[in-house]
């Protein structure tokens, strides 16, 4: 396209951020490590340019976010590597920003400069789906909050400095309003991580079990009692980081679609047409994305947020699988089985049988398809909810 | 990338709530679904309240040549409220297409008449083709030509002032306008009567040339463009419209004690098509926007072309999706004259094949994005 031939006149907003680059890159000096080039993007706003001034940001519209990150790509800026604190930057950032006070909000720029990564301990072996039964107990003393539990499937437990933990405070009400929002140090005496072998070979998640952790007081995000309702404010950007984001043929359809031009030997008619039938479908989510993101310009991520997560799940099972398919018996191949715990993993890296395997997570982890379809037809669409038996009934009497 | 944005301007909604109010007093279903059982029943007063009144026939024609000079996006808007009432006007074929090519090809006493609303113009190829190729002889002789052959199913062309004939690709290309009294169109009865075809023949007709050779090519290549990013508006529209359909009713109907909208079965299909039919609403939206920068000169062709071909064939199969889908959830009332599911489902299946069927647009579109067979 040609931007760099038409003068465009820039928004106030724009204008916002350019100068912030180019302040940042006047204090940037080559001698800096990365970590202190980081800080010098958060103290100028360009963290997350959406945010509150000194949390990272400059308050300006969400959609500007790409605008900010290609300013400061041409300035010569280069953000930190979101993979190796996903959690942090996607899920623990939004909610913090949203609830958390100032003492919390400090915790924003250790995020950013990846002093901090962050994992979410959510899941538990009997709440999955139905988050809201976590049994994991937070119990009042006098020195804050003791923790008993067990949580699981935990994705970068081994690599986390601190988490983003939901756990019970009364068991006296029913199970959605007795939950609490917490900030846990994975540090903490009582924190055990045990990697959890998965179909890839690899332990990418693990489970972990909180042991008579004392947590501060101060670790507890919002109210006692809000728990739910600030899950879901982490769960919706959940969606929405994992769902959006990638510029044309971006994540799994440049891989297969370079596959297919790598291996002219095993086209086929009908494979070309869905091939590029699921290059229209992820075409026409990004531009739903993208609309979304202009739609939310400032604020928070609500329900529909969600149809980008299902889309990009759909799509990336059937283009990882339709990638083995044009490998020929190359995509047979597997490369290593071995049992590992990687720091930073990457959907799209390795090889095909790797994509096809890790891509039957994407319709479980952070909601699973059927559960997103319930979202979206009760909170989008306004059909009645589910029939739940266990609405009205106190935690504590409800048949485990 | 210019940065596109995909929320809607004010203008556009101003102009989606004026035709939204035109198309329910002047072409409710029970006015659409009288065409099926009198193909001849009488027009005149929609067509004059589009065309005129509203000037929508004059919405792309340049401001110069006493148009409304309307951007692509917002010739988008219009065809999605005509697919939403799947509405029996020639706002795609004339107001579109053949504007288009009258436009530019500086045919300036066609350009007015149909910029005025007093004439309507058809673009004779088969409604099918993926190009506006009419496939017929066209003998030429300066400003004048003879054009011979039949062209079967060519969209709106019974009831057309003008039929505009396109011959030849590249520096070989011919555009000619023929009257409508020098050739014979015999409409017949479509799958989609509300918008009808007809078998056209040419007998030694005569015709005045509009264009020739790469600037008549260019301007076949634009109008394909516009022409196939309008459609996809149009089938938005529909798929929309037939999912609210759906979404109302499921919200009512009862059955087994509680309301169908309330099984786990079909929220889900409900919660899928939703999520189709968004996309496609924001493919169309994107690739109208990207039509409208290439028209202001901020952006190539080949891009509009490309997004014209993903909003295209994605919109095609989802509009027909909806439609169906929707039928189904009305169980035996969709199966009725008198629920319009029926008005939406063979608007959705005929548009599906208008310029190329999703397949056909697909394939178009492998080489622009480098995903070629050979
Ligand atoms: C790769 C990966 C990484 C993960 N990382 C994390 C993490 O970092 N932190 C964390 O907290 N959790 C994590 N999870 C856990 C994930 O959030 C849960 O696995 C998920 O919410 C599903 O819960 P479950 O596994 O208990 O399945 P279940 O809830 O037992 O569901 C089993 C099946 O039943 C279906 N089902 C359940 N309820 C309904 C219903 N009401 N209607 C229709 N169908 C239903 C489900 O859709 C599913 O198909 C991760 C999971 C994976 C796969």
């Amino acid at each position: 396209m040609s931007t760099t031939d038409i003068e465009q006149e820039l928004t106030t907003e724009q204008q916002a951020v350019v100068d912030a680059v180019n302040a940042a890159a006047a204090a940037t000096t080559a001698e800096m490590s990365d970590q202190e080039k980081y800080g010098v993007q958060f103290d100028h706003g360009l963290a997350w340019v959406n945010f509150p001034v000194g949390d990272g940001g400059l308050g300006v519209s969400t959609s500007l976010r790409e605008f900010a990150a290609d300013q400061m790509t041409k300035a010569g800026l280069q953000p930190p590597p979101r993979g190796s604190n996903t959690i942090g930057f996607g899920m623990a950032a939004p909610t913090i920003v949203a609830y958390g006070n100032e003492e919390q909000r400090a915790v924003l720029r250790k995020i950013y400069t990846l002093e901090t990564i962050f994992c979410q301990l959510f899941s538990e072996p009997g709440a999955g789906s139905d988050l809201a039964a976590v049994a994991t107990r937070a119990v009042r003393n006098e020195d804050g909050y003791l923790i008993n539990g067990q949580k699981v499937w935990t994705s970068s437990a081994h690599n986390a400095d601190m988490a983003i933990l939901v756990a019970r405070t009364d068991t006296e009400v029913p199970k959605h309003q007795g939950l609490s929002y917490f900030l846990l140090d994975m540090h903490a005496p009582g924190v055990e991580v045990r990697g959890l072998r998965q179909i890839t070979g690899e332990a990418e998640f693990n489970e972990v079990f909180l042991t008579d952790v004392q947590i501060p007081a101060g670790y507890m995000l919002g109210e006692p009692g809000q728990g739910w309702k600030i899950s879901n404010t982490t769960l919706n950007n959940e969606r929405v980081a994992i769902g959006g984001g990638n510029p044309r043929e971006g994540g799994m359809i440049a891989q297969v679609a370079k596959t297919w031009r790598d291996n002219p030997e095993y086209r086929d008619p009908l494979l070309h047409d869905e091939l590029v039938r699921l290059w229209v479908e992820v075409e026409a989510s990004r531009m739903m994305s993208e609309r979304l993101s202009q739609k939310l310009a400032a604020g928070q991520p609500g329900p529909e947020g969600s149809g980008a997560k299902l889309a990009f799940a759909t799509n990336n099972q059937l283009l990882s699988g339709l990638e083995i398919a044009l490998s020929g018996v190359d995509g047979l191949r597997y490369d290593t089985y071995e049992m590992r715990r990687p720091v930073e993993h990457s959907m799209t890296g390795r090889i095909p049988g790797y994509r096809y395997l890790r891509a039957k997570g994407n319709s479980i982890e952070g909601g699973t398809s059927e559960i997103i379809r319930n979202i979206i037809a009760e909170r989008v669409l306004g059909l009645p909810g589910e029939h739940r038996v266990d609405k009205d009934v106190a935690f504590k009497d409800l048949p485990k | 990338m210019t940065d596109i944005d995909l929320l809607p301007s004010e203008i556009e909604e101003d102009l989606r709530d004026s035709i939204r109010s035109l198309l329910e007093s002047k072409s409710d279903s029970a006015f659409v679904a009288s065409l099926y059982d009198d193909p001849d029943t009488d027009t005149s007063a929609l067509d004059a309240a589009w065309a005129e009144e509203l000037g929508l026939a004059a919405l792309l024609v340049p401001e110069e040549l006493d148009g409304a000079g309307a951007t692509i996006s917002e010739a988008a808007v219009v065809s999605e409220e005509i697919g939403r009432a799947v509405a029996p006007v020639r706002f795609f074929s004339s107001a579109v297409v053949a504007t288009t090519l009258a436009v530019r090809l500086g045919a300036t006493e066609l350009v007015e008449r149909l910029a005025a609303g007093e004439a309507f113009a058809a673009v004779a190829c088969p409604a099918t083709s993926a190009t506006l190729d009419s496939g017929v002889t066209v003998v030429e002789s300066g400003e004048d030509a003879v054009v011979n052959g039949t062209v079967p199913g060519v969209i709106e062309a019974a009831g057309a002032d003008e039929l505009i004939v396109v011959s030849g690709s590249g520096d070989d290309t011919i555009v000619a306008s023929v009257a409508a009294a020098d050739a014979k169109a015999e409409a017949f009865l479509t799958l989609d009567q509300s918008r009808r075809l007809a078998d056209v023949t040419f007998a030694d007709a005569p015709a005045r040339v509009l264009g020739r050779g790469a600037q008549a090519a260019d301007a076949v290549r634009a109008a394909t463009v516009i022409g196939r990013t309008i459609l996809a508006a149009e089938q938005y529209g529909v798929a929309q419209r037939s999912f609210d359909l759906a979404l109302d009713y499921i919200k009512e109907r009862r059955q087994f004690g509680r309301t169908i909208g309330s099984y786990q079965a079909i929220k889900h299909r409900m919660a899928d098509l939703w999520l189709a039919v968004s996309q496609a609403g924001a493919a169309v939206t994107y690739a109208a926007r990207v039509a409208s920068a290439w028209q202001a000169g901020e952006e190539t062709i080949e891009e509009a072309e490309l997004c014209s071909l993903v909003a295209g064939s994605y919109a095609s199969t989802v509009a027909v999706n909806a439609a169906e889908e929707a039928l189904q959830m009305h169980g035996g009332n969709g199966m009725t004259w008198e629920f319009p599911l029926h008005l939406y489902l063979k608007r959705a299946k005929a548009d599906e094949l208008i310029l190329g069927h999703a397949a056909a647009q697909r394939r178009q579109l492998a080489p622009l994005i480098d995903i070629t067979l050979d």
